[in-house]
C-alpha cells in the first residue's frame, strides 16, 4: 500500500481512538490501560512474519523468536489481567 | 482466492473488533464483553497471519508463543492489584521491545527500500528504544527495586541535550547511509540510554503521567513499525493505543495542573521548599472519640490515596463502610484522578475489596456535595486534599484541582506522623478547626474503628 493511503488510515485511526477513549470513565482507566497493552501486542503479526520467514540467520531467528515471545506475553498477560480486573467491578443492591 | 486479500480482510474485521472492545469499555456493564471481542479480534489476526503462506517454519514461532503465553498467564494471575502499575509498565516495555526486534529483523533481512522506509525505521527504533528502558526504569521505581525519589545529578540537562543531539546527528547520517548497520546499532543504543535518563529524574507522585506517556509511546512504536513492515493493522492499532496514552496523559496533567513538559523535564520533587510561617498545632483524636463522631454521622466520604494501598487497608475500609451503612449512614468514596500510581488505580483496589462501583465518585461529582457531608476520612492521601492549592499562590501545587475535604463538617486524617507528602509540601488542612488527626497505621486504625462498632452493637 502506498504511503499516502497509510497516512490516511493513520489520521482516521487517531480520530477514532480519541472518540472511543474519551468516553471511557475514569473508573475503568486501569483496565483500559491493560487492554491497550493487550491490543498493542498486535505487533505479534509482525513478529510471526519475522520468526517464520525462511533463510534466517541466527540473529534474525533470535530476534524473531524473542519478538514472538514478548508480543505473546503482552497479548496473553494483557487480556487476562484485564479480565481479572473487570470481573471485580460489581454493583451491589 | 488471493491470500493477501483474505489476510487483509481478516485484519479489517480485527480492527473493528478492537474498536468495539474499546467502545464497550465505556461502561462497567459491557466492559467484559468488550475484552472478549477484542481478544477474538487478536486471535483472528494471528490465525490470518499464520496461514497467509509467507510463514515457512513454525518451530521458532511455537517456542516463542509457548514461552510468552506461559509467562503472560503466570504474571496476569500472580500480580496483586496493588502491583498493577508495575505490571502495566512491564507490558509497555515488552510491547516496545517486540516492536524494536521486528524493526531490527526487517532491517537485517531487507535493509531499507526507500527514504520513507529509512525515516520510519529511524523513528521506530528511537521511540521504541527509549520506551523499552523508560518502562524498565518505571517498573523498577514502581516495584521499589530502585528508589522512587527523583535521581538528579549536576549537568543532567546538558547530558540530555548531548544525548538528543547525538541521536539526531546519527539519525541524519543513517538516513543518508541507510546501509550502515553500525549507525543503526549506535542509534538504538543511545535511545536505550536516553530512556533511562528520561525517567530517573521523575518522582513517584508523577508516575501516573509517566505510565500514560509510555503507554502512548508503545502505541506510536507499533504504528511506526506498521510503516516499516507495511502492515496496516499495526498502524490502526498503534494509533488507537497512542491516542489512549495521550488522552490519559492529558487527564493526569490537568489533575495536577501541570504541563507534560513540566512533568518530564521539571523534576518536581527536586526543590523541597520549606513552608515558612508560624508553627500551628494539629489536633489529634483518639479512635474512641472518632467512633463517637462516626456513630452519629449521616453521611461519610472516604478519600483514599496511595497510602491506603501501602497499608493494605482497603478490605478494612470496606468492612467499616458496611458497618456505617448498617448504621444508617450514606457512604461514598471520592477518587482524585491522580490518587495512586496510575490512572484508575484506586478504583481497581476498591473494586477488589468488593466495594460497589456506584459508590466510587469522581472529584467533580463529589465536590459539590462535600458541604453536606458529615465526616470525610482522608486515608493515605495528602496533596490531593490540600486547600493551599486554592488560594496560596506560593505553594507548588497552587491551582491543582483538589477534593474539598475541608468543606465537610468534620475531617479525619489517618496518618502515620506529621511528615509531609511526596511533594514535601505542608498540608494546611491538618490545622483547620474541623480537622482531627488519627495517628498510626491506617489499617490498624480502621480495624480499631470496626472493633468499636462491633462491640457497641453487642450491648
Amino acid at each position: 500500500m502506498d504511503l499516502i493511503s497509510q497516512l490516511f488510515i493513520l489520521a482516521l485511526s487517531i480520530f477514532l481512538g480519541f472518540a472511543l477513549i474519551s468516553r471511557v470513565p475514569p473508573l475503568l482507566h486501569t483496565p483500559l490501560m491493560s487492554e491497550a497493552n493487550a491490543i498493542c501486542g498486535i505487533i505479534i503479526v509482525g513478529a510471526l512474519m519475522a520468526a517464520g520467514a525462511d533463510a534466517n540467520s541466527p540473529l534474525t531467528i533470535f530476534l524473531g523468536t524473542a519478538a514472538v515471545a514478548l508480543a505473546t506475553f503482552n497479548v496473553v498477560g494483557g487480556y487476562l489481567v484485564t479480565e481479572r480486573m473487570l470481573k471485580m467491578f460489581k454493583k451491589k443492591g | 482466492m488471493n491470500t493477501v486479500f483474505v489476510t487483509n480482510f481478516v485484519y479489517i474485521i480485527s480492527s473493528v473488533l478492537f474498536a468495539f472492545g474499546l467502545k464497550f469499555l465505556g461502561s462497567p456493564v459491557t466492559a467484559r464483553r468488550g475484552n472478549i471481542l477484542s481478544s477474538i479480534g487478536m486471535l483472528l489476526a494471528v490465525l490470518a497471519t499464520l496461514f497467509n503462506g509467507h510463514i515457512i517454519s513454525f518451530q521458532w514461532i511455537a517456542i516463542g508463543v509457548i514461552i510468552g503465553a506461559a509467562l503472560g498467564a503466570l504474571v496476569a494471575f500472580k500480580a496483586a492489584m496493588t502491583q498493577m502499575p508495575e505490571m502495566i509498565a512491564l507490558l509497555h516495555g515488552c510491547g516496545a521491545l517486540a516492536s524494536v526486534f521486528v524493526d531490527w529483523t526487517a532491517y537485517q533481512v531487507h535493509g531499507t527500500v526507500d527514504l520513507t522506509n529509512t525515516i520510519t525505521l529511524y523513528l521506530s527504533i528511537v521511540i521504541g528504544g527509549l520506551t523499552v528502558t523508560g518502562s524498565g526504569i518505571a517498573w523498577g521505581k514502581l516495584s521499589e527495586k530502585i528508589p522512587g525519589k527523583p535521581i538528579l545529578f549536576t549537568g543532567q540537562k546538558w547530558f540530555n541535550v548531548g544525548l538528543i543531539t547525538a541521536i539526531l546527528v546519527l539519525g541524519v547520517l543513517f538516513i543518508l547511509n541507510p546501509a550502515r548497520h553500525d549507525l543503526f546499532l549506535a542509534i538504538l543504543g543511545l535511545s536505550l540510554v536516553f530512556g533511562v535518563f528520561i525517567v530517573i529524574p521523575i518522582g513517584g507522585a508523577d508516575m501516573p503521567v509517566v505510565i500514560s506517556v509510555l503507554n502512548s509511546y508503545s502505541g506510536i512504536v507499533a504504528c511506526t513499525t506498521g510503516f516499516v513492515i507495511h502492515n496496516t493493522l499495526l498502524i490502526v492499532v498503534g494509533s488507537l493505543v497512542g491516542a489512549n496514552g495521550m488522552i490519559l496523559s492529558i487527564i493526569m496533567c490537568k489533575a495536577m495542573n501541570r504541563s507534560i513538559g513540566n512533568v518530564i523535564f521539571g523534576a518536581f520533587g527536586s526543590v523541597v521548599k520549606k513552608a515558612a510561617g508560624e508553627k500551628k498545632e494539629a489536633k489529634a483524636i483518639s479512635v474512641e472519640d472518632a467512633f463517637l463522631v462516626l456513630e452519629n454521622a449521616k453521611s461519610l466520604v472516604f478519600i483514599p490515596g496511595y497510602g491506603m494501598a501501602v497499608a493494605q487497608a482497603q478490605h478494612a475500609v470496606r468492612e467499616l463502610s458496611e458497618l456505617m451503612e448498617k448504621n444508617g449512614c450514606d457512604v461514598k468514596f471520592a477518587i482524585h484522578p491522580v490518587a495512586g500510581r496510575m490512572p484508575g488505580h484506586m478504583n481497581v483496589l476498591l473494586a477488589e475489596a468488593n466495594i460497589s462501583y456506584d459508590k466510587l465518585l469522581e472529584m467533580d461529582a463529589i465536590n459539590p456535595l462535600m458541604e453536606t457531608v458529615d465526616v470525610a476520612i482522608v486515608i493515605g492521601a495528602n496533596d490531593v486534599v490540600n486547600p493551599a492549592s486554592r488560594h496560596d499562590k506560593s505553594s507548588p501545587i497552587y491551582g491543582m484541582p483538589i477534593i474539598n475535604a475541608d468543606k465537610a463538617k468534620t475531617v479525619f486524617v489517618l496518618k502515620r506522623s506529621m511528615a509531609t507528602g511526596f511533594a514535601g509540601i505542608e498540608n494546611e488542612l491538618f490545622y483547620y478547626d474541623n480537622c482531627r488527626m488519627i495517628f498510626g497505621d491506617a489499617k490498624q486504625t480502621i480495624q480499631a474503628l470496626v472493633a468499636e462498632f462491633k462491640s457497641s452493637q453487642q450491648h
